[in-house]
């Protein structure tokens, strides 16, 4: 709510001290601090989140007045302590939990309270990652915990994110919730022997956040540049945390270079463009820069992780000026690596797409069709869509309409789906032109395109 | 804080004589270590599911039945009890479970009462 709360708010004239745009800005930029310290002070995920909203809002009315405080940080810190311990004298039924965090708060504030409001804020966002990332949360809550707890975003924003009603989104999270405090999900950094496992949870969800904007599943549009920048922002924010990881580093360079083309991926009117199509002048360059030198620093401390080598993949397309200039053979390469490290079929699908590129399309679409045989990617659109792409390289008009059929079939993101009926309509209009099949009725109008061109081509 | 881990595996699989006496002995070296950490605080294998039971009670009408209320391919088999601090303690204890290696472990926090 305070999100909504401090955006609808004027900007108060004669004090630009704190315009509310600025205030805007400390919010998302530090809610995820503020709540992490208030977690660890209060032990309470519940509490620390309405005494830091309580905070931010006081912030809200007192800081236009009063100017900004010295250390904006600590007040805000300071502030919210004092409220839950308000709260918490206020709640008549205190139950023995709530009392003992009462107990130890007010022990804790012994300390003057100047002092504290001067001392620095310490970040323990690492600990809040793990909790919201903790595997024993369902994928979608956990998603839904770390965009409210790390980035600020309020219920209503993530509903909207997701596609899903905010009452549900309310639901989810306070689910998640009361699972971390009934089943005492840790507020810590995991053991060593759980660490590796436990980071690479907190990255997949970090990377789930980023696609579910760039390759957008559902609905209208292809990209979310929202859920884009929150993806990227959950990276610089891990990537703060634990600077020596080098999947850390490799994940932040990969959504980087990736959404350094968002801009050359949409055309004006909507539609998907492409990689080989994409107008590179339109990739963000100054972003590539930054992604380059992450892969960079990411490769150079030991042997490679698969967000690493994916960036390197993203790495070696962002630094071709033209797509005929790609280097292909490297990409082979690093897909044939990363299958070794993180065997899937959907890997291999990628590695079948640069052979084809690298060897030529028969080579590739041999992988394709031995992936095929083996039936794990069926329900997958892209499989269908990558064998249908090769078989149009190689002229294979008929069967390349067939498999952008099952392609479309299977799809559910809007734009994609446009783009791939264009290409089966392409498909069966050469299908038609090489003689190959008869247009049924309901191809009436597209074997009539065909017949126009074939007129025009003949002219 | 304590859990209550529950030991679900299928019934059905065969062992061998070996294999048997294997799974007795790692479960015994389990539950001395757990037993000699303090987090032990209960534990008890279970009788085959053909032994159960089902009672419900309907409008005051006690109806007793035969088997589990459920069926599944995994069948509660045993559990313990055991202290730890938080759910991270329990699950790692849990992974020690032999059953964890063929069957699966719910991992469960014991309601605290009032009072």
């Amino acid at each position: 709510m305070a999100l909504g709360l401090l955006g609808e708010i004027p900007c108060a004239p004669g004090n630009p001290n704190m315009a509310p745009s600025a205030l805007e800005q400390f919010y998302r930029a530090e809610f995820g601090r503020v709540l992490a310290t208030l977690i660890r002070l209060l032990g309470d995920f519940d509490l620390a989140e309405e005494a830091a909203q309580e905070a931010f809002t006081a912030a809200l009315e007192q800081w236009p007045r009063e100017g900004r405080p010295r250390n904006p940080l600590a007040w805000i810190v300071g502030t919210a302590r004092h409220k839950a311990i308000d709260r918490l004298r206020r709640d008549g039924r205190l139950d023995e939990r709530r009392r003992e965090i009462l107990r130890l708060v007010i022990e804790d504030s012994a300390a003057p309270q100047t002092a504290f409001a001067d001392s620095p804020v310490p970040d323990e966002r690492l600990r809040l990652i793990f909790t919201c990332c903790h595997p024993a949360l369902a994928a979608e809550a956990q998603v839904a915990l770390s965009l409210r707890a790390l980035c600020g975003l309020t219920t209503e924003e993530i509903a909207r994110a997701f596609l899903v009603p905010a009452s549900a989104m309310a639901q989810r999270l306070v689910r998640a919730k009361r699972k971390i405090r009934t089943a005492r999900i840790p507020y810590e950094i995991p053991t060593e022997d759980l660490l590796p496992e436990r980071l690479e949870a907190a990255m997949a969800v970090i990377y789930l956040v980023f696609n579910e904007g760039y390759a957008v599943s559902h609905g209208k549009a292809v990209i979310r540049a929202d859920l884009c920048a929150e993806g990227i922002r959950l990276g610089r924010i891990l990537r703060e945390l634990i600077p020596a990881d080098a999947e850390a580093c490799g994940l932040l360079a990969l959504m980087l270079l990736h959404d350094a083309r968002r801009k050359a991926r949409v055309a004006a009117d909507g539609e998907l463009v492409l990689l080989e199509d994409q107008d590179r002048a339109k990739w963000n360059h100054e972003q590539i820069r930054e992604g380059l030198e992450l892969v960079q620093s990411a490769l150079r401390s030991g042997p490679a992780g698969p967000y690493a080598v994916q960036a390197a993949i993203a790495a070696v397309h962002a630094q071709a000026a033209h797509p005929a200039e790609t280097d292909w053979a490297e990409i082979e390469a690093l897909y044939a690596y990363l299958m070794r490290i993180r065997p899937s079929p959907v890997i291999e699908l990628n590695y079948a797409v640069a052979v084809a590129f690298a060897n030529g399309p028969e080579r590739g679409l041999q992988i394709i069709e031995s992936l095929g045989a083996r039936g794990e990617l069926d329900d997958y659109h892209l499989m269908w869509a990558a064998r249908a792409d090769l078989l149009r390289r190689l002229g294979r008009w008929r069967e390349a309409a067939d498999s952008y059929r099952t392609a479309l079939a299977l799809v559910s993101a809007e734009p994609e789906r446009r783009f791939l009926a264009r290409r089966l309509a392409d498909a069966q209009a050469r299908a038609v032109e090489d003689g190959l099949l008869q247009p049924d009725q309901s191809d009436k109008p597209r074997a009539d395109a065909a017949h126009r061109r074939r007129q025009k081509s003949a002219g | 804080m304590q859990y209550m881990l529950l030991i679900y595996d299928s019934e059905g699989r065969k062992l061998s004589p070996a294999e048997q006496g294997q799974l007795m002995q790692d479960y015994m070296t389990f539950t001395q270590d757990i037993v000699k950490s303090g987090k032990f605080k209960a534990g008890d294998p279970l009788e085959a599911t053909g032994t159960a039971t089902t009672v419900r009670v309907r409008n005051g009408k006690t109806t007793a039945t035969d088997g589990p209320f459920a069926e599944t391919k995994e069948q509660l088999g045993g559990y313990y009890i055991v202290e730890a601090k938080d759910l991270d303690e329990a699950v790692t204890i849990a992974a020690r479970i032999p059953g964890a290696r063929t069957g699966s472990i719910e991992v469960r926090p014991i309601m605290k009462m009032g009072g």
